[in-house]
């Protein structure tokens, strides 16, 4: 599965558009790190749990963004976004949406 | 007494944000030119299509992504701030460091499979809650992009 965040992919070709398809992932932390970044705020510096955790549910999102690609015969998913809210404490929703299209190359 | 007492905690508070925060940034910052130094010669471009000696590489999505924290010391000052209007400088900082640094990680990921450009850059910021109701607790910066490799590589 391609994934890119272009329109127009190099050597490639867009057969046949399949339309939006998206992911999204909830995820929080749970109570212990979210003490530890208690104490960050007032040190300052990078919390590196929270980055990870992100990091991870980022993947998750893309990963179901292309399971649902795949399951309506897509090889690529071009244009893709990312979105984030925080939709309650500690915790956020990871989106990412994109165009499912069948490519071929071009032979060039 | 009890006021007394608040009034400590607020100042060793204050002071600690100032002395750790203060180090950090600078620390992190010293970092951030270094290796923006190392990684010139991958050029981040915000187009959306590749330049036109670039058009039969190889397209990967690479991102970056990095939270950070405020510091005690640099809530106050922006409290502080709001009530008169203004830049809040301490929190500029912050954010400029929290998106250098995702560039910087995004770069990284490009250069391990040996990308020359990385284009399409996208920013995506967005603040975390934790368990700070007030003031913003911390940002996190998401860069995302496409990496183009040379098709031998």
């Amino acid at each position: 599965m391609l994934i890119s965040n272009i329109e127009v992919i190099p050597n490639m070709r867009v057969v046949r558009h399949l339309g939006l398809v998206q992911g999204s992932t909830v995820r929080a932390k749970h109570a212990g790190k979210d003490i530890m970044a208690g104490f960050k705020n007032i040190f300052g510096g990078e919390l590196g749990a929270y980055t990870e955790l992100l990091q991870e549910s980022r993947d998750e999102a893309v990963a179901r963004m292309s399971e649902q690609a795949r399951a309506i015969g897509a090889n690529a998913v071009i244009n893709v976004r990312f979105s984030t809210s925080a939709i309650a404490a500690g915790a956020s929703e990871i989106l990412a949406y994109g165009t499912a299209v069948e490519v071929a190359e071009t032979g060039r | 007494m009890e006021a007394l007492l608040q009034l400590a905690i607020f100042f060793t508070l204050l002071a600690l944000g100032y002395l750790f925060g203060r180090r950090a940034e600078s620390k992190h910052y010293k970092s951030i030119r270094e290796r923006e130094e190392q990684l010139r010669y991958l050029v981040v471009l915000n187009q959306r299509f590749p330049p036109p000696d670039m058009l039969s590489h190889r397209t990967d999505m690479v991102t970056g992504n990095v939270v950070i924290s405020v510091d005690y010391f640099k809530t106050v000052v922006a409290g502080l701030r709001n009530l008169v209007g203004g830049n809040l400088n301490s929190y500029e900082s912050l954010l400029d460091r929290a998106r250098r640094e995702a560039i910087l990680r995004m770069q990284e990921q490009a250069a391990l499979r040996g990308a020359e450009a990385v284009i399409n850059l996208k920013f995506e910021t967005s603040r975390i809650a934790g368990n700070s109701a007030k003031g913003i607790g911390s940002v996190e910066v998401l860069a995302y992009g496409t990496a183009l490799t040379h098709p031998d590589k």
